[in-house]
C-alpha cells in the first residue's frame, strides 16, 4: 500500500495502482492485479483492496492460479524469481530464483510442478521454457531446471495461450502463430502476409484458445478477430475472420466453459461473441477507456475488464456492472484541493475532473466537465480539460477545456460551476466560448469572499477579468458571470496571475515583467521586473509575510520583492521550477531542478534561509504540487517538520507518481491501520458452506450476543474509546449493522435507573448531614430498602414523587438546625 | 455503464436590451394606427371626462378625437391661421386654442363657433390653458408677454413681460389658481403668482425652453429645451435636480405616465424616452417615423398618441388581455388529468418490493442516428426543413459533433442534387451568422471539394454555388469595412485618453 523511501517521504500509490494494472486475475471473491513490483488483492464485492503481496522488487510481469491449489497463486517478475503467494492471507509461500528476467508466466494442469516463463535470448528474441519447480523445502529455492519449449515469441503475456486444459501451446509473434503439441512435441507455424489487397494490418496482437475445443482465437492490429481451427495439421488449416473492432484487439479471452469470447479494444466495449454462433454478438458498450486486459472468473459469473485510466470495471454474467475499482487518473491540470471534501481535484477520465479523497484514498466522483459523448478512437482531436481553478469557499469552480484540430482551429471554453447545497455537487452556471483568443496560461480566483473574481490570462496577450452580475432586471435568469476588465500591458504575453490572499491585489506576469494591478479600480499600481528571463511563478506572501511577492524566472531566479517599499527584498540563485504557497502558514514550497532529481526547499518569504530541504526527493522533475490542509493540526513536531503541522504536501512527478510527506508519528499511525485490515470470513463461498456456514453464523451470533451483553455492561464506563473502536474500524470487517447497533446505542445510553440512585443517594446523605444522630435509627431503617430498591427490576419513580423529592432536596432546613442548637 | 450523452445545443446569448419590467410594459401596445393631418401636430389634449377624447392641433385647426375613432368626432376650423395650444378645461366643457393671428379663442366642446375671442396679444400665441380655478385663461404669447384673462367678461386681469424672448410653453399649477409657470426662449422659466406684480421664482434652463410639465405632488418642474431634460426642486427655490441629455436632438414635448412614475419625452430626433422618475434613468425608448412635436398618454396609459412634423399622428392602443382571448378563441381539447396521473400515484405498501423500470432516456432523431453512428442520417435528421428554418442551431451543434467525431466529410459527401441543395441553401443561409460562421465556413469548403467535379451539371447546384459566393465576397466586404471602422473608433478613443491623462 506504501512505499517506504529513505527518509521522510513516501509514495502514495493510490487505487489499484499508480503505475497502470499490468495483469489482472479474478476469482470469485478476489481480484489480483499485479502493479508495479506488487499484486493488490481486492474483494470484488466491497472494491476494498484487501492485501498487498509485496517481495518483488522489480515489475511483475506474470501472474497465474497454482493449478493444484486454488488459493495459491504464482507471480514472476523481471527480478528473475517466481513466488508462490496465498493470496488470501497475503503471505509469500515460496520463492524460485531463476537468474534471467522473466516476461510471462503461464500454468498448466497438464504439467503440473512445471510452469512456463518467457525467458529474453541473445539477441533480442525471447523463448518460451518450461521450468520445473524443485519440490525441496525452504523459503527460497534455486530453480535451474529449464526445458525449451518454443523459440522466437513475443515477450507480451497475452501473445500466448495453453489450449485445451494444457495439450497445445500457441503463441503469436510479428505475424506468425506457432502451436506446439506437447504430446507429438511438434511445432506448427503458420504465416500471415504483412497486407491484404485492402490494406489491412495482420499482425497478431493477442491469442486466447478455447478451453475444451480445438480453436484458437487471435486478435489483429486492424481489429480482425481470426478463430483458427484444425490447426494441428501443416497444410489443411482453416481459420474464419470475424471484424467489428475499429482498432487493434487489445484483449481477448474464452469463458470458462468456451460459450463466449471476451474481445475489448479502444473502442472501449466489451464485445461477447458467441461461440459456433457466427457473427453473433452482445456489447457492452461506454466502458470509459480503452481496454487492455479481460479476465473472467473460474465459474464463468464474473467479468473484469481493466482499462487504461486506471480502472478495473467488475461485471455480472449479466452484462451488470457489479464493481469499479477506479484509481487516480493522471491528468494535465494543476492540483487543486476541494475546500469542502478536502479532496483532491485534478483530470480524470477525459472531459472530466476527478474529485479523489487522499484521505481515504479513493476517488469520490467524477464532474463532467466536457459534456460529450467521448469518441474512443485514435488520432481523433478530443475536448481536454486544460485548466481548472477553485475558490477558496469552495462554491465556484471554474474549468478550461480546449480543442486544437489545427493551429488555427482552436476552441476554448470556460466554464463556470456552483455548488449547489442541496445536491452537493457543481452545477454549470455560466460557459464562455472563446473567453481569450488564444490559450489561457493561467487562472486564479481572487480571495475575497464578498466578491469572487476570476482572473484569466490568455496567450492573445490579454488578462481578463471575470466578475459575478446579477441581472435583476432579466427574466428568469439567475446571476452569470461577465466580463468585467481586460488589461493588457505592452502588447506582452502575460503568463502567470496571482491574487494577494485579502484580494486586493492582483500580480500578473508579463514576460520579464511583474505588473500590481488594483481589482477595484484596475489601476497599473507598480511593476516590478529582474531581466533577464521571464517569469515562471508568482505569489503573494501570506499572513505575516502578506507584503511579499515572490516570483522565480527562467533564468534561475528567485526573487521577493517588498509591496510596502517597491523594491527587491532578496533574491537567490536556484533554479525553481514550482513554487506553492501553504495557504495557512506562510510556508512556501519550491521545487528546483538539480541534475536529473529534483530538490526541495521550503521557507518563509521574509528570510531568505529555508526552513527545510531535502535534496533529490525524487528523479526528474516535479509536475504539480499542492498543500492540503490537515483535519487538525499536528501536535508535537519537531523544527524540521514544523511546516508540515497545518498541511500537507503532495506533488506530482513527471512519472506521474503522487508522493507526499509524512512525520513519524503518522508513519506508525499508517503502519498500525494497515494491519487491522485482516478479513475473517475469507473462504469461497460453497453451496456447502450457504448452507452450514449460515447455521453456524447465527450460532455464532446468538453466542456472541449473549456474551457481548455482558461485555457492553463491562465496557459502558469507557464507552467513547470503545465508539471510537467501532467508528474507525473498516466496515467491510464488522459484523452486520444490525448486531452492532443494539451495542452501540446501548453504549451511548446512561440509564436512566443509575441516575435515580445516585440522586436518592444524594438525598440520603444531605438528610443524614442535617438531621445527624437524632435519627439514626430511621437512617438504619432506610438502609435496607434503598438496597432493595436497586435490586428491583423495574425501578421507575412517577413522575410527581421525583418532583416531590427534588423539592425537598431544595427546601430549607436551616431552622431545623437553628432549633437544635438552641 | 454511463449512458449516451446527447448532443449539446449551445445556447447563444440573447443580442439586443434586456428584457425589463419596463419593456413588457411598454411592448404591451398595438401597431399604431396612423392618422394623417394637414400640418405639423403641436398640441394633443385629453379630455379629462370619459371617454377621453382627444383635441389635436394641427395647421388651422383643432380635431377632437374619440378614443378609438379613426376620424375626427368634431373639428374647429375657424381659424385663418395656424392655430396652437388647444387644451381642455378641466370640466371637460370648454376648450382654449391661441392662433398665429394672436387672438385666443374659447370653444364649447359642443358648438362650433367660438364661445369667446380674446384680443391683446400682438404676435403669435403658442400657449393656452385654464387656471385651477377654471375662471381665467392663461396665455403665452410671441410678444415676450403672458397674460391672464378673465372667461366671462373677455377682460385682460394681469400682464407679465418679464421675459425677453417668445413664451413658447407654460403650465398651471392644478393645485393653487393663482400659481402659473411659463417657458421661454430666453432660457428661463418663471413662476409666476397672479396675486403678486413680478414673478416669484426664475429658474435658467440655458436653452430655450420648449415645454415645461409640474408633477403631480407639484414638487418637482420638469423642463425641455435643447437637448437637455431638467428636473428642478420647487421646494428648494427651483434648484435643479437632475439634468438628462438623452436625445441628440431638441427635445420639444414632455408628458407623464398617469401613475407619475415615468416621464416621457419626444424630440425632433424621432425618439420617445421613458424615464423612471426615481432613477431618472432611460427605461424605454420608443422609435417613430418623424420628429415628434407632441405626446400625449391616454388616462390609465390606455394609449401613447404622439403628433409628428409630417402632420402624422401616430395613436397606439394597450392591449387588454380581453382581446387576445376572443382572437385565440377555440382552444385545442386536452386529454384530461387523470391521463396524465394514470399508474403514477399508486403509493406502494410497506411491505412491497419495489421493481423499477430503468427510466429510458429519450433521444432525439439525430441523437439516436449518432449514437450508431449513422453520420449521414443523422444529417439528414437535422436538414429536415422544420429543423434547418426554425433551429438553425440544432443543426449547427450536430455539424459540429460530426466534425469532432472526424466524420463530417463522410457525412457531407454522396449527396444527390436535391440533398445537396439543401445544404447549399442552409449554408447560404447561415453562413454569415457569426455564431455559425466558423464551422459552416468549414462545411463550405468541404462541400466544394467534394463536389467539385460534379460543378456544372445542375443548374439549380451551379445557381446556389455562384450565389454562396457572391454572399461570402460580400461579407468579407463587410467585415473590412466594419474594421477600417474600427481602427477609426481606436484612434479617436487613443487621442481622448492621452488628452485625460496629463
Amino acid at each position: 500500500m506504501y512505499r517506504w523511501q529513505s527518509g521522510l517521504w513516501r509514495l502514495i500509490d493510490p487505487g489499484p495502482g499508480w503505475i497502470f494494472a499490468s495483469l489482472i486475475h479474478l476469482f470469485v471473491q478476489f481480484l489480483l492485479c499485479a502493479s508495479g513490483d506488487a499484486v493488490h488483492v481486492y474483494s470484488t464485492s466491497t472494491e476494498e483492496r484487501v492485501h498487498v503481496l509485496q517481495g518483488h522488487v522489480d515489475l511483475v510481469t506474470g501472474l497465474r492460479l497454482n493449478s493444484s491449489n486454488h488459493l495459491q497463486v504464482y507471480s514472476c517478475s523481471l527480478d528473475g524469481t517466481v513466488k508462490l503467494w496465498d493470496f488470501t492471507d497475503g503471505i509469500l509461500i515460496k520463492t524460485y530464483i531463476v537468474g534471467h528476467k522473466i516476461f510471462s508466466l503461464y500454468v498448466s494442469k497438464f504439467h503440473e510442478g512445471t510452469v512456463f516463463i518467457i525467458l529474453p535470448m541473445e539477441s533480442k528474441a525471447f523463448q518460451l521454457v518450461a521450468l520445473h519447480l524443485p519440490k525441496t523445502t525452504g523459503p527460497e529455492v534455486e530453480a535451474r531446471d529449464i526445458l525449451s519449449v518454443l523459440r522466437d515469441v513475443s515477450p507480451i503475456p497475452k501473445a500466448t495461450s495453453f489450449g485445451r486444459g494444457g495439450e497445445f501451446v500457441a503463441s503469436a509473434s510479428g505475424l506468425q502463430l506457432s502451436v506446439y503439441f506437447f504430446r507429438k512435441q511438434k511445432t506448427y507455424r503458420f504465416s500471415l502476409k504483412a497486407n491484404d489487397k485492402k490494406g489491412a494490418r495482420n499482425r497478431f496482437t493477442c491469442v486466447a484458445s478455447h478451453p475444451n475445443d480445438d480453436c484458437i482465437a487471435t486478435g489483429h492490429e486492424d481489429g480482425k478477430i481470426r478463430l483458427w481451427r484444425n490447426f494441428s495439421q501443416k497444410k489443411e488449416y482453416t481459420y474464419s475472420t470475424e471484424h467489428w473492432h475499429h482498432s487493434a484487439v487489445n484483449a481477448l479471452h474464452f469463458t470458462p466453459e468456451g460459450t463466449e469470447l471476451l474481445s475489448g479494444g479502444v473502442e472501449s466495449v466489451l464485445v461477447l461473441w458467441r461461440y459456433g454462433a457466427g457473427s453473433k454478438k452482445d456489447f457492452v458498450p461506454r466502458l470509459g477507456s480503452a481496454i487492455e486486459h479481460i479476465s473472467v472468473s473460474p465459474d464463468g459469473s464474473l467479468y473484469c475488464t481493466s482499462h487504461k485510466d486506471n480502472k478495473i470495471v467488475v461485471m455480472k454474467s449479466s452484462r451488470d456492472i457489479s464493481a469499479i475499482i477506479q484509481g487516480l487518473v493522471k491528468g494535465v491540470t494543476d492540483l487543486l484541493i476541494d475546500p469542502r471534501t478536502k479532496a483532491l481535484v485534478c483530470n480524470g477520465k477525459p472531459g472530466h475532473l476527478q474529485f479523489f479523497s487522499l484521505r481515504h484514498d479513493k476517488q469520490l466522483y467524477n464532474l463532467d466537465i466536457v459534456q460529450q459523448e467521448y469518441i474512443h478512437e485514435a488520432g481523433l482531436h478530443q475536448c481536454e480539460v486544460t485548466k481548472a481553478a477553485i475558490d477558496a469557499q469552495g462554491s465556484w469552480l471554474a474549468t478550461v477545456e480546449e480543442r486544437q484540430e489545427n493551429p488555427e482551429e482552436l476552441d476554448i471554453i470556460l466554464k463556470l460551476w456552483a455548488y449547489d447545497e442541496s445536491t452537493q455537487s457543481f452545477h454549470l452556471n455560466t460557459s464562455i466560448s472563446m473567453a481569450h483568443e488564444g490559450q489561457i496560461s493561467a487562472m486564479c480566483f481572487s480571495g475575497d469572499a464578498e466578491a469572487t473574481m476570476l482572473v484569466t490570462t490568455g496567450r492573445d496577450g490579454h488578462f481578463k477579468a471575470w466578475l459575478l452580475a446579477d441581472h435583476p432586471d432579466a427574466q428568469g435568469e439567475g446571476a452569470s458571470w461577465s466580463c468585467d476588465y481586460v488589461g493588457s500591458y505592452h502588447r506582452r504575453e502575460p503568463t502567470r496571475c496571482c491574487f494577494s490572499a485579502d484580494g486586493s491585489l492582483l500580480a500578473v506576469g508579463f514576460g520579464e515583467v511583474v505588473t500590481v494591478w488594483s481589482p477595484s479600480t484596475w489601476e497599473l499600481l507598480v511593476t516590478f521586473s529582474q531581466p533577464p528571463g521571464d517569469i515562471r511563478d508568482l505569489c503573494f506572501g501570506r499572513l505575516s509575510c502578506s507584503k511579499y511577492l515572490l516570483g522565480t524566472t527562467t533564468k534561475n531566479l528567485l526573487c521577493c520583492w517588498n509591496l510596502l517599499t517597491c523594491s527587491l527584498e532578496w533574491s537567490s540563485t536556484v533554479d525553481v521550477i514550482l513554487l506553492q504557497p501553504d495557504p495557512l502558514s506562510e510556508n512556501m514550497a519550491a521545487f528546483s531542478r538539480a541534475s536529473g532529481s529534483t530538490d526541495l526547499f521550503v521557507f518563509k518569504p521574509s528570510e531568505p534561509r529555508p526552513l527545510f530541504s531535502q535534496k533529490a526527493v525524487c528523479s526528474g522533475t516535479v509536475r504539480r504540487a499542492v498543500f492540503a490542509p490537515r483535519e487538525e493540526v499536528l501536535e508535537g513536531c519537531d523544527e524540521s517538520t514544523q511546516w508540515l503541522s497545518c498541511s500537507r504536501l503532495y506533488f506530482l512527478t513527471e512519472h506521474m507518481e503522487l508522493m507526499t510527506f509524512s512525520t513519524k508519528s503518522e508513519e506508525d499511525q499508517i503502519i498500525a491501520s494497515s494491519k487491522q485490515l485482516v478479513i475473517d470470513d475469507s473462504v469461497a463461498v460453497t453451496p456447502f458452506y450457504l448452507l452450514l456456514g449460515k447455521h453456524r453464523k447465527s450460532q455464532r451470533e446468538t453466542q456472541d450476543s449473549v456474551s457481548s451483553h455482558t461485555a457492553a455492561r463491562i465496557q459502558l464506563p469507557q464507552g467513547s474509546p470503545a465508539i471510537r473502536e467501532l467508528l474507525h474500524t473498516p466496515a467491510h470487517v464488522l459484523p452486520s449493522a444490525s448486531f452492532l447497533c443494539n451495542m452501540f446505542v446501548n453504549s451511548l445510553l446512561i440509564s436512566k435507573c443509575r441516575e435515580e440512585e445516585m440522586g436518592s443517594e444524594e438525598e440520603e446523605e444531605a438528610e443524614e448531614q442535617e438531621s445527624e444522630g437524632e435519627m439514626e435509627a430511621s437512617v438504619s431503617a432506610q438502609g435496607p430498602a434503598v438496597q432493595g430498591f436497586q435490586t428491583e427490576p423495574t425501578p421507575q419513580l412517577s413522575k410527581a414523587q421525583e418532583r416531590e423529592l427534588r423539592k425537598l432536596q431544595k427546601a430549607d432546613f436551616s431552622w431545623l438546625s437553628s432549633l437544635l442548637d438552641s | 455503464m454511463a449512458s449516451y450523452k446527447a448532443t449539446r445545443i449551445p445556447s447563444f446569448p440573447r443580442l439586443g436590451e434586456k428584457v425589463t419590467q419596463d419593456t413588457l410594459y411598454w411592448r404591451n401596445y398595438k401597431t399604431p394606427v396612423q392618422i394623417k393631418e394637414f400640418g405639423a401636430v403641436t398640441k394633443i389634449d385629453f379630455s379629462p371626462l370619459s371617454p377621453h377624447n382627444y383635441a389635436v392641433t394641427a395647421s388651422t385647426r383643432i380635431h377632437i378625437y374619440g378614443p378609438y375613432s379613426q376620424e375626427p368626432v368634431k373639428s374647429f376650423t375657424r381659424f385663418k391661421d395656424t392655430a396652437y395650444s388647444g387644451t381642455f378645461r378641466s370640466d371637460g366643457q370648454l376648450l382654449v386654442a391661441g392662433s398665429e393671428e394672436a387672438l385666443i379663442r374659447l370653444f364649447d366642446v359642443s358648438g362650433r363657433v367660438a364661445l369667446r375671442e380674446y384680443t391683446g396679444h400682438s404676435k403669435a400665441v403658442h400657449f393656452t390653458d385654464f387656471s385651477a380655478d377654471r375662471f381665467h385663461i392663461l396665455s403665452g404669447s410671441d410678444d415676450y408677454t403672458c397674460r391672464l384673462w378673465d372667461i366671462p367678461s373677455s377682460a385682460e386681469v394681469s400682464r407679465y413681460s418679464e421675459h425677453t424672448d417668445y413664451v413658447r410653453c407654460g403650465t398651471p399649477s392644478r393645485l393653487n389658481p393663482d400659481v402659473f409657470i411659463t417657458g421661454s426662449y430666453d432660457h428661463t422659466v418663471k413662476v409666476f403668482d397672479s396675486r403678486k406684480e413680478r414673478s416669484v421664482m426664475t429658474m435658467d434652463h440655458g436653452q430655450p425652453v420648449e415645454s415645461v410639465l409640474l408633477f403631480p405632488s407639484e414638487g418637482l418642474l420638469v423642463s425641455a429645451g435643447g437637448r437637455y431634460v431638467k428636473v428642478w426642486d420647487m421646494l428648494k427655490g427651483g434648484q435643479v435636480l437632475v439634468s438628462l441629455k438623452n436625445h441628440h436632438k431638441t427635445v420639444t414635448c414632455l408628458c407623464m405616465s398617469s401613475t407619475g412614475q415615468r416621464l416621457l419625452s419626444g424630440s425632433l430626433d424621432r425618439h420617445v424616452k421613458v424615464y423612471s422618475t426615481t432613477t431618472y434613468k432611460v427605461v424605454h425608448n420608443f422609435d417613430y417615423a418623424a420628429s415628434i412635436l407632441s405626446i400625449a398618454l391616454a388616462p390609465n396609459d390606455d394609449s401613447i398618441i404622439a403628433g409628428m412634423t409630417n402632420g402624422v399622428l401616430s395613436v397606439k392602443h394597450k392591449k387588454h388581455p380581453e382581446d387576445r382571448k376572443m382572437v385565440g378563441g377555440t382552444s385545442r381539447h386536452r386529454p384530461a388529468y387523470r391521463v396524465f396521473v394514470k399508474g403514477k400515484n399508486y403509493m406502494p405498501k410497506q411491505d412491497d418490493f419495489l421493481v423499477r423500470k430503468r427510466e429510458k432516456a429519450h433521444l432525439k432523431q439525430y441523437d439516436k442516428e449518432l449514437k450508431r453512428f449513422q453520420v449521414s442520417k443523422a444529417l439528414d435528421s437535422v436538414l429536415k426543413p422544420h429543423v434547418r428554418l426554425k433551429t438553425p442551431e440544432v443543426t449547427v451543434a450536430v455539424i459540429q459533433e460530426l466534425n469532432r467525431r472526424g466524420t463530417l466529410k463522410n457525412a457531407l459527401a454522396g449527396r444527390d442534387e436535391k440533398g445537396l441543395s439543401i445544404l447549399l441553401s442552409f449554408l447560404i443561409r447561415n453562413v454569415v451568422d457569426s455564431r455559425f460562421a466558423p464551422i459552416l465556413l468549414t462545411v463550405a469548403e468541404m462541400v466544394l471539394d467534394i463536389y467539385m467535379k460534379v460543378v456544372g451539371q445542375s443548374a439549380v447546384v451551379d445557381k446556389q454555388i455562384l450565389k454562396l459566393q457572391e454572399l461570402v465576397e460580400k461579407e468579407i466586404d463587410y467585415q473590412q469595412e466594419l474594421m477600417e471602422v474600427l481602427g477609426m473608433m481606436d484612434t479617436l478613443f487613443a487621442t481622448m485618453t492621452a488628452k485625460k491623462e496629463p
